[in-house]
């Protein structure tokens, strides 16, 4: 199971990973030219992956991805599953609750603008390749790999 | 293996994949008093407001029952439990026999005596499906609805019908609403956030005599009404427990790994009892999360497995008309608070740990609070001033941020 490393060593603080994290959102990606420019323009974002910065700290927070989901556990519509190690949420069944919240230690879900809940699902909800952050990040502070271990 | 689970909510959700994780052959019973498939009871005022429908708020998919090979009977209840034979009696005079039990039978609405309630023509509780359509059915665009209870069922109703109906009056003995989850500021912002949304509030007065649509208050005052509903409180399901010889205290009492005192009988969701960390006693958590949450560590364990649910912690999260309330723990100790309008944070703490918090509006990231008092996180390991501003990782260590962001990512057997 490849999962998404953050390495604060590495990080710009450039949040280049919150606007690919957007465009890779917007519905956007599968058009031709890929222009995030004119993807995101006049939009304010609201990214799944976020960076948190103090100082001369910075690094990015999104979804764990975690092998005993508490939001999945604690989920009150069943919307939040995981299936082949990724957690996604079916924004269907999603009554914006907040239970996610409440529970997820990395505060890593938060209300999507069209309002139900919204997290990283590892771009496999929209491109079904690499993550957009991974993708885009110019100092590889946020990778993609394999770490072996748990597949499930 | 033969289980049997009595319930088919969240616990018993949670112990059918419980057990899964653990056996794939075993034969699994269900006994559903309901008729219906698996559904979300917290989802039922959502269901009246129109924010989902039967078909969404079913808590786990159509096929569910037969991806995990379980054979359910609708419609049906158990009437005993006999530890010594192993087997449960049935409404319909027949018998199923178990080698590992959960009762999962959850709570009912508690409904107190009132002097005349049988001369209304509409009274209702709000705990199930069925309820919720029952009162649906009675309510018009002219009716005047009593409820009776400000806590968070109450509430939740009078969200779900607000729109549908004329008039909400709330009516409870306490002098605040949502004491079980908010200190006494809190009650105030959400109550005058109901107030501006037109539900209307008599607090410290309670009902003594119904006499067809008229209630009359303690208070003295006549109040008229099409419907009444009756939200109070719930009790815990536990008489085929107790009448079996187990443990009942205000719930099923339960052990660490959910087990009741009866041999191979466990128990989970809001008929029973955990363990809260937080005061350090048992108490019945009446709560999705923690139903499924148990349920889940009682299958593991009647599975052979080996889970503790050693975590429980109170803990809720609700909103009304797009205001939300997070809040977990419990209220002692010293307080933090930061009020501006409609925006309240209050975080409880003592010695070296978070206790509790209640954030109403801005509850972004909350659950990194909520890990603070799972975890029972030393507050000297971590920068508390920058966690009593807003919830971050960035209180944390360098070292304790890289393991907490790398530590998902790594096998189970990492060193």
């Amino acid at each position: 199971m490849k999962r998404i490393i953050v390495n604060e060593k590495w990080c710009l603080g450039c949040r280049l990973c919150e606007y690919n994290c957007a465009f890779a959102n917007s519905g956007s990606i599968g058009t031709t030219p890929l222009d995030m420019a004119k993807a995101l323009k006049d939009i304010v974002i609201n990214p799944r992956i976020k960076i948190e910065e103090k100082d001369d700290i910075c690094f990015a927070v999104s979804c764990r991805h975690c092998k005993e989901p508490l939001c999945v556990k604690s989920c009150i519509t069943g919307a939040l599953t995981r299936v082949d190690g990724v957690i996604r949420i079916n924004k269907e069944k999603c009554v914006e609750c907040h239970t996610c919240v409440l529970v997820c230690p990395y505060g890593a879900i938060m209300p999507s603008d069209e309002g139900v809940m919204q997290k990283c699902e590892l771009c496999v909800q929209n491109t079904g390749g690499e993550p957009f952050c991974v993708k885009g990040c110019p100092n590889k502070a946020i990778e993609f790999k394999e770490l072996g271990g748990d597949s499930v | 293996m033969k289980y049997v689970i009595i319930g088919n909510s969240a616990a018993a959700i949670g112990c059918i994949e419980g057990i899964r994780s653990v056996d794939s052959q075993g034969s699994i019973t269900v006994i559903s008093k309901e008729t219906q498939h698996t559904y979300s009871r917290p989802l039922i005022s959502y269901l009246l407001l129109g924010k989902t429908d039967s078909e969404r708020m079913k808590y786990r998919s159509d096929n569910f029952y037969e991806e995990n090979n379980c054979t359910v009977m609708f419609g049906t209840e158990v009437t005993k439990i006999s530890p010594d034979k192993k087997e449960v009696l049935l409404d319909n005079g027949k018998s199923v026999k178990y080698d590992k039990l959960l009762v999962a039978t959850g709570s009912n609405p508690f409904v107190p005596p009132i002097e005349g309630v049988s001369t209304a023509k509409s009274v209702h509780t709000f705990m199930s499906l069925d309820d919720a359509l029952a009162l649906e059915k009675d309510l018009t665009p002219d009716s005047r609805v009593i409820i009776l209870g400000g806590g968070l069922i109450g509430l939740k109703c009078a969200e779900g019908i607000l729109k549908s109906v004329k008039k909400i009056t709330v009516i409870d003995m306490a002098d605040r609403i949502l004491p079980s989850i908010l200190d006494s500021e809190g009650s105030s912002i959400i109550q005058k956030h109901l107030e501006s949304k037109g539900i209307e509030f008599l607090l410290g007065n309670s009902i003594s005599k119904v006499d067809g649509q008229r209630a009359i208050l303690k208070s003295g005052d006549i109040i008229e009404f099409d419907s009444l509903v009756i939200a109070v409180g719930v009790r815990a399901n536990t008489a085929l427990v107790a009448e079996a010889g187990g443990t009942v205290n205000r719930g099923i009492y339960t052990d660490l790994s959910c087990k009741t005192s009866l041999h191979d009988i466990y128990s989970a969701g809001d008929c029973s009892e955990s363990y809260d960390i937080t005061i350090g006693q048992p108490r019945v958590l009446a709560l999705l999360p923690n139903a499924y949450m148990q349920g889940e560590v009682a299958g593991v364990n009647m599975a052979g497995g080996d889970m503790l649910y050693d975590h429980a912690i109170p803990m809720n999260a609700i909103g009304f008309f797009g205001l939300h309330v997070i809040s977990a723990g419990s209220y002692e100790g010293e307080c933090y608070t930061v009020a501006e309008g409609n925006n309240y944070k209050k975080l409880f703490y003592n010695d070296n740990n978070l206790f509790g918090y209640i954030l109403i509006g801005e509850v972004a990231r909350a659950g990194i609070y909520t890990a603070l008092i799972r975890e029972k996180t030393p507050l000297d390991s971590i920068d508390f001033e920058l966690i009593k501003d807003k919830p971050q990782l960035m209180a944390f260590t360098k070292k304790d941020r890289a393991a907490l962001l790398i530590k998902e990512a790594l096998p189970d057997n990492w060193q």
